[in-house]
């Protein structure tokens, strides 16, 4: 006789705990033939709007940790996708309805671009900063900084990228030191919860990474006019209309990244798109 | 007549030659225009210096084709070198013809003849000899080993500093292999003209820098165009705005750099009397027509008297007038608009409570004048405290502890740039990282150099301008290897179920 | 030095009056060392603006008088001799003979045992600068190295003084002030300035030289020129001329912005020299416009600044004689003195 399970409810991740969404709404997770697998709470603008609250308040913490301490706490959330491989295999198998070995092969990439940021935090800035030999007696130093909260529609094909869609979004986002609140696969966002629960259970600061289920279509408008968000990485927004969410966007002059097709590949540019490149001068004189 | 009164000491204008019309400057020439020609005045005198062509959406198409069949034909297959000779041959050129740029921009503009003699022109200079040597070492700026040049760009630039924002968009432009459509703001569009007849005798070829004088009307034209690749403009924060939702949806790249309403810092342990000089330098350099102005000085509440005692003592010697007396530290307001806002807002600043100080001095008859302006007891929810006025005002706010301080600071959607005044270092260096500012200036304020990344946060642009940064505006970036595991796990995740079907994960739906 | 054996100091007037009447080495060490920094490049760059102002036609003519006004002109040679000393009155008095409208300078500079030799070629001349004539300016305490007992140092003031000297121009000891005994510098001041007493009770006036180019940074510079105005100095000044660099703007702006608070603390006028270095005209208007913009122009007296030269007088004359007849003058029609 088989056991009964005990599933799952999944909620949302908003500053590091799991809130059903302030709507009351949830949304049918199935398989790709149709087959119910879960409820997913399908967040609200005021879920969003708690997001953005959560992220801002959690930017200082994390822009202020050390390098060295963000690049340990990402390694980590690599660490323990990996320990938790099993389950998300399985997730991932039955939403995205693929062979359990592309699912592996997803988990696997997810992890190694997890890893392959993570060793970014503490060199990025040497890469994209550097010294300006100006004409006086300066020393000047021009480094880059986090912008802040970053707003992300995670990639949304059905195969292939709800947990590494949503691993190459996120990664570079945070990896600087900015907070994010990603729409996460709309068909496939089982993967994307379970993420949030590693996270929780992780060094990850609540707030720095706030997950939102739901429609990209309904939230990314209200992210895009939020005044409080400061970039925009419209990675899996190409089947919305995401011209009107640049066209918000440019309210209050965010920096907006565009859309792409499927994964974004790994690269130091999806860091430096959402810093600041600060410049200090100060006098230099022996007298 | 007292020593400090000194005697008229006016740069002569002999050196001009200039003509009573200016073309637009097309594929190499000056050509009239389609609009009706315009005045340039001087704001000194408000007398007419010469006659601007109008481009209107006509004359724009034929420079944008104009600047595309150079890009294809001409620059983007000239090899770096090349393109960097043109470019060292434009800063030999600019230094040639130095005074008599900065005597132009002094009478065009209103701004004083030892600003434009001792920084503005200068700077021009060196921007072209910077972004020269970068020409053909483009692979080293950090676009990528294979970086490519965009096309055609259009650039808007402001009246402030019209030559010298002329060049930090004209030369990465040019360096990193693209041609230019370029508008000089309505009010000053006279040294454009003299540096159109600078790329003749540089005999760069025609069509790569084209000029296109008029309106706001004639800068809309241009960043609308469909032909142009990208956008670079430098401006208040509105028109800024109205151009991110124009290149929105397209495949422009944009560069904005816009308002500020920069925070200078003085802390009770600062060189006091330094300070003092940064503050006059930070608000009433160029009358205060400074995006990155230190507007807003945060003093500590300890030595706000002193600091401001200092300040008016210091304020009683400048002198205004005459932009081209050499002895002059503040010119004229460069038109009678920007001068109808300058003294709305401060009448505002005084209606809404705070204290009004002015520098007691002859102001001239005839032009567009502000006295130096300092108002106290101002605090955070004051307009004068939150808009930009772009003029010589400078608002005095007070602090107590290093948090409140950068709180203040930060409180602004604008984030250009800030002044930071203390002997500590380590304090300077933490207050530094947590400014919410592009440019930090410590102990020093309004510090130009084309080595140095200029550009804001927030509501005040994005982009830079200046350094290897400033290249990547004008450098589409490719060749970086993405890693090779991670892609190939990447690629076996996209197997489904029925096998077999794989897809892209690099291609871009819009850049 | 600690707190329970303060260090006493002189009773100097006005560093009673800031510091209070127990006054100790301590009290006079955390007041200097508390004062506020100077960055040196802001320093430098406010002299570089100062010296763009561009002083012409009316403004330069009384620039170039003022100049001749406010010189001592100066000769402090090992090889000086009476006939020499003789020569420079001569010209202090009388600088251009061929424009009587040329005034005389401020002061002759000399070593102390040169003294009777000026006064007596001075003759009728002697005097007030303000009034016209031309005073005598010694050097005392052991100069330029100020490397001598204070009793030495005091006889030699005093022997200056007794002589006819009008003005003092002592050295502080800079070794003591850069080993931080800045009680030692300022009793030596203290004392120096007593010694300037005449038997009439009126004193010489004491200039207080502190070598800047020997003090380095401009914090010492600030610290020992606000040292020596407690001290009771009437002037400050800041080279021997034996030491290089000599005056510089930036060290004179330095020194005037300490006049300026000085003044503006207590109302007090402090005078100021920059001596050595200062040759041309161009250059000396750079350091008039400093005076003004930094104290007020009602500084440009001889009771209150002064230029430590020698041949600065010389390029004056060709300018002015430049401004008079129109076309530029040359070196065979001025004199050498």
């Amino acid at each position: 006789m088989s056991r009964v399970t005990v599933p799952k409810t999944y909620k949302l991740y908003i500053g590091g705990k799991f809130p059903r969404s302030e709507s009351g709404r949830t949304y049918e997770v199935t398989t790709q033939a149709g087959e119910f697998v879960a409820n997913a709470a399908l967040a609200s603008r005021k879920d969003a709007r708690d997001a953005v609250v959560a992220a801002r308040a959690a930017v200082t913490g994390w822009a202020g940790a050390t390098a060295y301490n963000r690049g340990q706490v990402i390694y980590r959330i690599a660490e323990l996708l990996e320990g938790r491989r099993a389950q998300f295999v399985d997730e991932i198998s039955r939403t995205e309805g693929v062979t359990t070995a592309a699912a592996s092969a997803q988990v696997d990439a997810a992890i190694d671009v997890w890893v392959w940021y993570a060793g970014w935090a503490d060199k990025y800035a040497q890469i994209a900063g550097n010294g300006n030999p100006v004409s006086g007696p300066y020393f000047n130093l021009s480094v880059p900084e986090p912008t802040g909260v970053v707003a992300a529609i995670a990639p949304q094909a059905r195969v292939g990228t709800s947990l590494l869609g949503l691993a190459a979004v996120v990664a570079p986002i945070i990896v600087s030191g900015n907070t994010v609140v990603v729409v996460p696969n709309t068909g496939a966002p089982l993967s994307a919860i379970s993420l949030a629960e590693v996270l929780a259970t992780s060094d990850v600061p609540g707030g720095v990474i706030n997950v939102l289920t739901g429609s990209p279509a309904e939230m990314a408008p209200w992210l895009a006019s939020h005044a409080d968000v400061n970039a925009l990485d419209l990675a899996g927004a190409g089947d919305i209309d995401w011209v009107e969410l640049q066209l918000s966007a440019a309210e209050t002059l965010k920096r907006v990244l565009a859309p792409v097709a499927g994964v974004p590949a790994p690269a130091l540019e999806r860091i430096t798109a959402f810093t600041e490149t600060k410049t200090v001068w100060h006098t230099k004189s022996m007298l | 007549m007292s020593f400090l009164e000194y005697a008229p000491a006016p740069e002569s204008t002999a050196i001009l030659n200039l003509k009573s019309e200016y073309g637009l400057f097309l594929d190499g020439e000056f050509v009239d225009g389609s609009g009706e020609v315009f005045d340039t005045i001087s704001p000194a005198t408000e007398e007419v210096i010469a006659r601007i062509a109008q481009a209107d959406a006509s004359d724009v198409d034929r420079a944008v084709a104009a600047a595309r069949r150079a890009y294809e034909r001409t620059w983007s297959r000239m090899s770096g070198s090349d393109r960097g000779k043109y470019l060292f041959r434009i800063a030999r050129l600019v230094q040639e013809r130095s005074r008599e740029l900065a005597v132009a921009e002094s009478l065009d503009n209103g701004k004083p003849i030892r600003e434009t003699r001792d920084v503005d022109v200068p700077l021009v200079a060196a921007w072209f000899f910077y972004y020269a040597g970068w020409a053909d070492k483009l692979e080293y700026a950090g676009a990528g080993p294979n970086p490519r040049s965009l096309g055609v760009a259009a650039q808007v630039v402001p009246w402030n500093f019209p030559l010298l924002m002329l060049a930090w968009k004209i030369a990465p432009a040019l360096a990193a292999g693209n041609t230019v459509v370029i508008k000089p703001a309505e009010t000053t569009s006279l040294t454009a003209m003299l540096f159109a007849e600078i790329l003749q005798q540089a005999e760069l070829p025609a069509g790569v820098v084209n000029i296109v004088t008029g309106p706001g009307a004639t800068g809309q034209a241009l960043v609308t165009h469909d032909d142009v690749n990208k956008v670079a403009f430098t401006g208040s924060t509105g028109v800024g705005r109205m151009i991110a939702r124009q290149v929105a949806g397209t495949n422009k790249k944009l560069t904005l750099e816009l308002g500020g309403k920069a925070a200078n810092i003085v802390f009770d342990d600062a060189a006091i009397d330094q300070a003092v000089e940064g503050i006059v330098n930070g608000i009433f350099f160029n009358q205060g027509h400074v995006c990155c102005a230190g507007s807003r000085l945060l003093v500590q509440e300890n030595i706000h008297d002193e600091v401001v005692d200092k300040l008016k003592y210091r304020l009683s010697t400048l002198r205004l007038g005459d932009p081209l007396d050499k002895n002059t530290d503040i010119g004229a307001i460069n038109s009678a608009a920007q001068l109808e806002r300058i003294r709305t807002l401060s009448d505002t600043g005084e209606s809404e409570g705070a204290e009004r100080w002015q520098l007691d001095c002859t102001i001239p008859e005839k032009g567009f004048w502000f006295r130096p302006t300092i108002f106290t007891r101002v605090s955070a929810a004051h307009t004068i405290a939150r808009e930009e006025i772009f003029g010589p005002v400078l608002s005095v706010l007070t602090f107590r502890t290093p948090d409140e301080a950068i709180a203040k600071a930060n409180n602004t959607p604008y984030g250009l740039s800030a002044g930071i005044w203390t002997e500590k270092a380590s304090r300077m260096l933490a207050v530094a990282d947590r400014l919410r500012a592009g440019v930090v200036w410590a102990n020093t304020f309004n510090k130009f150099d084309p080595a140095s990344p200029f550009g804001g946060y927030k509501e005040s642009g994005y982009g830079r301008e200046g350094g290897r940064q400033g290249l990547a505006a004008y450098l589409e970036s490719a060749g970086w290897e993405a890693p090779a595991a991670i892609m190939a796990s990447a690629a076996s995740a996209t197997t489904t179920a029925a096998g077999g079907r794989k897809k892209t994960t690099k291609k871009a739906v819009a850049k | 030095m600690t707190i329970d054996h303060p260090v006493a100091l002189a009773p100097a007037e006005r560093a009673v009056r800031l510091l209070g009447g127990d006054l100790t080495e301590k009290a006079l060490a955390l007041h200097l060392d508390g004062l506020a920094g100077v960055d040196a490049v802001g320093l430098e760059q406010r002299a570089a603006g100062l010296a763009t102002r561009s002083i012409k036609t009316s403004s330069k003519a009384w620039a170039l008088d003022t100049i001749i006004r406010t010189c001592d002109l100066t000769t402090l040679e090992g090889a000086d001799t009476p006939g020499k000393v003789r020569s420079l009155v001569a010209k202090a008095v009388t600088p251009d003979a061929t424009d009587p409208t040329t005034p005389r300078v401020a002061a002759v500079c000399v070593y102390g045992d040169m003294v009777p030799y000026a006064v007596e070629a001075l003759g009728s001349a002697h005097g007030d600068p303000d009034a016209g004539l031309v005073s005598v300016a010694a050097v005392a305490t052991a100069f330029p190295s100020g490397r001598a007992s204070l009793e030495i140092k005091l006889a030699d003031t005093r022997d200056a003084v007794a002589s006819g000297a009008d003005e003092i121009d002592m050295v502080i000891d800079r070794g003591a002030f850069l080993s931080g005994r800045y009680g030692m510098v300022f009793d030596q001041i203290v004392a120096v300035k007593e010694a300037c007493r005449r038997a009439d009770g009126t004193y010489a006036h004491l200039k207080v030289i502190l070598e800047t180019g020997e003090l380095v940074t401009y914090d010492n510079v600030k610290r020992a020129s606000w040292l020596s105005i407690l001290a009771g100095a009437d002037f400050i000044k800041t080279s021997t001329g034996k030491v290089s660099p000599a005056a510089t703007l930036p060290v004179t702006l330095l020194m005037l912005e300490v006049i300026r608070d000085w003044h503006r603390l207590t109302g007090e006028k402090v005078g100021m020299k920059p001596a050595g270095g200062i040759r041309s005209s161009k250059d000396a208007v750079r350091y008039l416009v400093t005076v003004a913009e930094t104290v007020g122009e009602e500084w440009l007296t001889p009771h209150l600044w002064r230029f430590g030269a020698s041949s600065l007088v010389n390029d004056v004359l060709l300018q002015r004689q430049k401004l008079r007849t129109g076309h530029y003058s040359g070196p065979d029609y001025v004199t050498v003195d």
